[in-house]
């Protein structure tokens, strides 16, 4: 490589400590410590055990971020050379990223949500009207707090709080954000770390959170997310509400750790096994078997094996993975060791979306508890078996959630999905086989292992309905008992099944059975589990122009269907939006030509379902007619 | 130069291709089986010298049983598949992704671009003349090559010869994400502040005249280039003893551009500086 490098002197000590919190100081002036040394000139570290590291580079974009608030060159070359990373390719990864900005910003960003079920509640950046300089707004796709709408988040950059730990060593940190103690103030006026969910966002709750965002008010607990907590018939959602999410010892004396113990005494194929023969079809959108994915990734002979829990959770409206996460975290790490367990994996990656500061910090506890009790780490349960797991956060980009992409993300590039075949569970993660599922997916492991009668799917109502939340029902109930539990509206124009990439139904079309194949033979999908009602005063074509701008902003670019097809489409759908009839009709014909080629010729589930809603509300609900 | 290369005989893979049957070394892209057959595929994004990105998806032909388009520059025959290249479906996504690019990119130096618009009978106009374009000014910030990313397609090809796949340089890389990615250096800064080796082996690749060297960039501005004038002789790099072979590209007597056949076993078109741009000295004639 013909590394090329800035002035070292241009990085701030606030960012050499940013970065060196995490990869530890620097070792020479080569990496860019202050001195170089007569010494430094004879030698000098480099080749595979310095590209090796690559995978932290979005680690180390995150702790500059965290701690000014934006990425300066500094700050960029400074990271290149303690990884030996081209500086054209980390400024190539840093611009991927939306939580990321390569030109100075405000240390407070406000993230205010516009997207679907925040919109038709009033979520809009006019909530940060007047908030003054020193905050940066930045309008949001779906924050995942639909139950709440309308969402914000601010993030304020800013030192690691005193009491924070130092970061763990390479292999088990779990690239924890820095907590702040309410009320302290580094020394010299700046602020600490903090974050904090603004839901609902009203203008007096953002303004004060803005303030202080130290002292903003506590969430309300997960539970608060789930009308039917403490229903007797919950399965995947039985805990929370129930116990301490913080605590390992009320986890276990509500029945954690049995499954882990049951996999153990049967051995990795009788976990594929029963995987496999009760039928678990994943649940991150495609529904593809996941025994059938973990016995072919256990069979790989390539070594090692790699698990990555897919915690990216962007779709439009989905937000049921937060709500396992932040109610019940152990289940996700028991599941996960179950899964690396089967799969043949010592390591497993828990790839967590940006936007979730509770997720990740109970993820964050749950991870280090576990270890120092030994059901993760070098000897889990005793049983001869190392596993562990790092968190990694995403940095605003829906698109690391397919399954390629993400790793691509964790290897320290940018997200862009790859082209299969290869298939992930041949050359995944690092070119090695790699199992990728969602949370929820891993999460049915639990009953499967310890023997539950029926096989539930979580679902996301919101928009329109009384009772917003996750609901937990058996497959086979209907979309009207789905919408009849949440509190449906007086009046319904249409929902809109499986979120952004999925479709809209009609009021007339509720008794669709909500399983795979009842959508399927419905002509829908039930995606990610997203139920979005929509009343009768709701503006469709607004809605619509919406999807289109997320697809739009969400695109990686790669692809020329997607990276411009979905430009094209905004483009029509905003001619049209007060359009009908014949005055639409040509740039109907317009969107169905795109729509075609996005959906045929783009390489990812992106590009190939960027048109699915729009085409269904013209079809099914005759939207411009 | 032929030069057989030593290596086990491959298998042969059979497979049915436009209803006939086909037979190609195991490894070969559909692309290359469909070359071997006399087919023209349009592509834009594929390169004889580099791994294929498929990116551009222009190649795209309907593969039997398959939910999606499959890019034949990249899509491996494997034994018993059914291709069909011709097909309304495969054309209809060729011509939009002609009129998605045509429409916000400017492909006037795009080899072919024109004629496959036309064969597919591509509007690009028909999004309007609101329609998005990528609308960059050509960035000349050194003596001796352009970078005009009003013309890029997004390709990736530069990237990967300056990258891991040739130069090991990584002076540019792709940035941004969506409609807004651009081939960028760092910051954006001008390629005299980046790792630039001046290799021009971005060039060579570059399907587009994206990138140009400035001889051929300040012609086309004068409206004096003339490629039906112009000769190419190819010759052997003076420089050291690698020896690698240089074809000169020459209009009324001057050198306009310096190419290196991709064939060449050895060097498989890369060149350095000197080689590239280091012609000078043949045209001193004091
Ligand atoms: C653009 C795009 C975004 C996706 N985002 C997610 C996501 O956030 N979470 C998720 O679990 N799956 C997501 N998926 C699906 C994954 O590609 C993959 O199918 C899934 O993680 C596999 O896990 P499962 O088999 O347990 O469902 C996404 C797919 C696409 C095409
Ligand atoms: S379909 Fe869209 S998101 Fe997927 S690779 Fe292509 S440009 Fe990227
Ligand atoms: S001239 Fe060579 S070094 Fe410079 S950008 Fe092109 S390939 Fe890279
Ligand atoms: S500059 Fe040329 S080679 Fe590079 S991506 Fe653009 S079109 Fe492709
Ligand atoms: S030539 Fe095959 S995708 Fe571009």
């Amino acid at each position: 490589m013909d590394l090329k490098f800035a002035d070292a002197a241009k990085v701030s000590d606030d960012e050499r400590a940013a970065v060196d919190g995490l990869l530890g100081p620097a070792g020479t002036g080569w990496e860019g410590g202050t001195e170089r040394t007569d010494e430094d000139l004879r030698w000098a570290r480099g080749g595979a055990a310095a590209r090796d590291r690559r995978d932290l580079l979005l680690p180390a974009l995150h702790a500059v971020n965290d701690r000014v608030g934006w990425l300066s060159e500094g700050a960029l070359d400074y990271i290149c050379r303690r990884l030996t990373v081209p500086p054209a390719e980390a400024y190539g990864v840093a611009t991927f990223y939306s939580m990321f900005s390569v030109k100075p910003r405000a240390s407070k960003v406000l993230h205010v949500c516009t997207d679907l079920a925040c919109a038709a509640r009033g979520g809009s950046t006019a909530l940060a009207e007047g908030l003054g300089p020193d905050v940066a707004v930045q309008p949001s796709p779906c924050l995942g707090l639909c139950e709440r709408a309308p969402a914000a988040l601010l993030l304020q950059a800013g030192a690691p709080s005193r009491g924070s730990a130092p970061p763990a060593p390479r292999g088990s940190a779990p690239d924890p954000a820095p907590q702040s103690p309410a009320g302290l103030g580094v020394p010299g006026g700046a602020e600490y770390y903090a974050t904090a969910v603004i839901a609902p966002a009203g203008v007096e709750a953002v303004v004060s959170a803005v303030n202080a965002p130290q002292h903003a008010p506590d969430e309300p607990p997960a539970a608060a997310a789930v009308p039917q907590a403490g229903d007797p018939g919950l399965v995947l959602l039985k805990r929370v509400g129930l116990v301490d999410p913080t605590s390992l010892d009320d986890y276990r004396a509500n029945g954690g750790y049995a499954a882990l113990r049951r996999a153990f005494a049967i051995g990795p194929a009788a976990v594929i096994r029963e995987v496999t023969d009760a039928g678990l079809l994943g649940r991150g959108g495609a529904a593809f078997p996941t025994g059938r994915k973990w016995q072919a990734t256990a069979s790989q002979p390539d070594h090692p094996h790699y698990l990555v829990c897919n915690a990216d959770e962007s779709e439009p409206g989905t937000f049921k993975d937060r709500v396992l996460m932040e109610g019940d975290p152990y289940a996700l790490i028991e599941a996960m060791t179950i899964a690396g367990y089967a799969i043949g994996a010592h390591q497993g990656y828990l790839y967590l979306r940006g936007e979730y500061p509770r997720a990740l910090e109970r993820l964050g506890n749950a991870i280090a508890r576990a270890r120092a009790r030994g059901l993760l780490g070098e000897d889990v349960l005793g049983q001869g078996y190392a596993f562990d797991i790092e968190i990694r956060r995403g940095a605003g980009a829906y698109i690391c959630g397919e399954e390629t992409a993400i790793f691509n993300s964790i290897e320290g590039y940018r997200g862009e999905p790859r082209s299969k075949p290869p298939f992930p569970v041949e050359k995944g993660l690092f070119g090695k086989p790699t199992a990728v599922n969602n949370v929820e997916t891993l999460v049915n492991v639990l009953p499967i292992l310890t023997g539950r009668a029926e096989e539930t799917k979580l679902f996301c109502l919101s928009g329109n309905v009384g009772r917003p939340g996750v609901y937990e029902l058996p497959f086979g109930a209907t979309l009207r008992e789905l919408i009849e539990l949440a509190g449906p509206p007086g009046a319904m124009r249409a929902v809109l099944l499986g979120g952004a990439a999925g479709s809209f139904v009609r009021p007339d079309e509720l008794d669709i059975t909500l399983t795979f194949e009842g959508t399927r033979a419905a002509g829908t999908t039930l995606g990610s589990g997203v139920v979005l009602v929509l009343g009768d005063t709701v503006e469709l074509p607004r809605i619509l122009l919406r999807i289109a701008e997320f697809f739009r902003d969400e695109s990686c670019g790669q692809c020329v269907p997607c990276r411009v097809g979905t430009v094209r489409q905004e483009e029509a759908l905003h001619r049209i939006k007060d359009r009908t009839g014949a005055d639409a009709a040509d740039d109907i014909v317009l969107l169905r030509e795109v729509g075609r080629a996005m959906r045929d010729a783009s390489i990812c589930g992106l590009g190939q379902t960027a048109w699915n809603a729009v085409e269904s509300a013209i079809d099914r609900l005759g939207a411009y007619e | 130069m032929t030069v057989v290369p030593l290596q086990p005989p491959r298998r042969l893979v059979e497979f049915t291709l436009d209803e006939q049957p086909v037979r190609v070394p195991e490894g070969s892209t559909i692309l290359d089986a469909c070359r071997g057959a006399g087919k023209d595929i349009p592509t834009l994004c594929e390169g004889d010298t580099l791994t294929p990105k498929n990116a551009c998806r222009v190649c795209v032909v309907e593969v039997e049983g398959a939910r999606t388009l499959a890019p034949a520059c990249s899509r491996r025959a494997e034994a018993g598949m059914t291709v069909r290249t011709d097909t309304e479906r495969a054309r209809h996504s060729r011509k939009i992704v002609l009129e998605l690019l045509a429409s916000s990119t400017d492909l006037s130096t795009t080899p072919r671009a024109a004629e496959w618009i036309k064969e597919y009978e591509a509007k690009p106009a028909r999004f309007g003349a609101d329609a998005a374009r990528v609308n960059e000014e050509p960035k000349v910030d050194n003596e001796l090559y352009v970078r005009d990313y009003d013309k890029c397609i997004l390709c990736y090809k530069c990237v990967d010869a300056c990258g891991e796949q040739w130069q090991n340089t990584f002076a540019i890389a792709v940035a941004g994400r969506g409609f807004d990615t651009r081939i960028s250096t760092e910051h954006d800064a001008p390629l005299t502040d980046s790792a630039c080796v001046y290799c021009g082996n971005c060039i060579e690749v570059c399907p587009t005249g994206a990138l140009s060297f400035k001889t051929e960039f300040d012609m086309r501005e004068a409206g004096t280039w003339d490629e039906a004038a112009q000769t190419e002789t190819t010759t052997v790099c003076a420089y050291c003893g690698v020896g690698c072979n240089l074809t000169l590209h020459v209009q009324e007597n001057e050198i306009v551009k310096v190419t290196s056949p991709h064939d060449n076993p050895v060097t498989h078109g890369n060149l350095c500086i000197k080689g590239r741009f280091g012609y000078q000295h043949v045209q001193n004639r004091m």
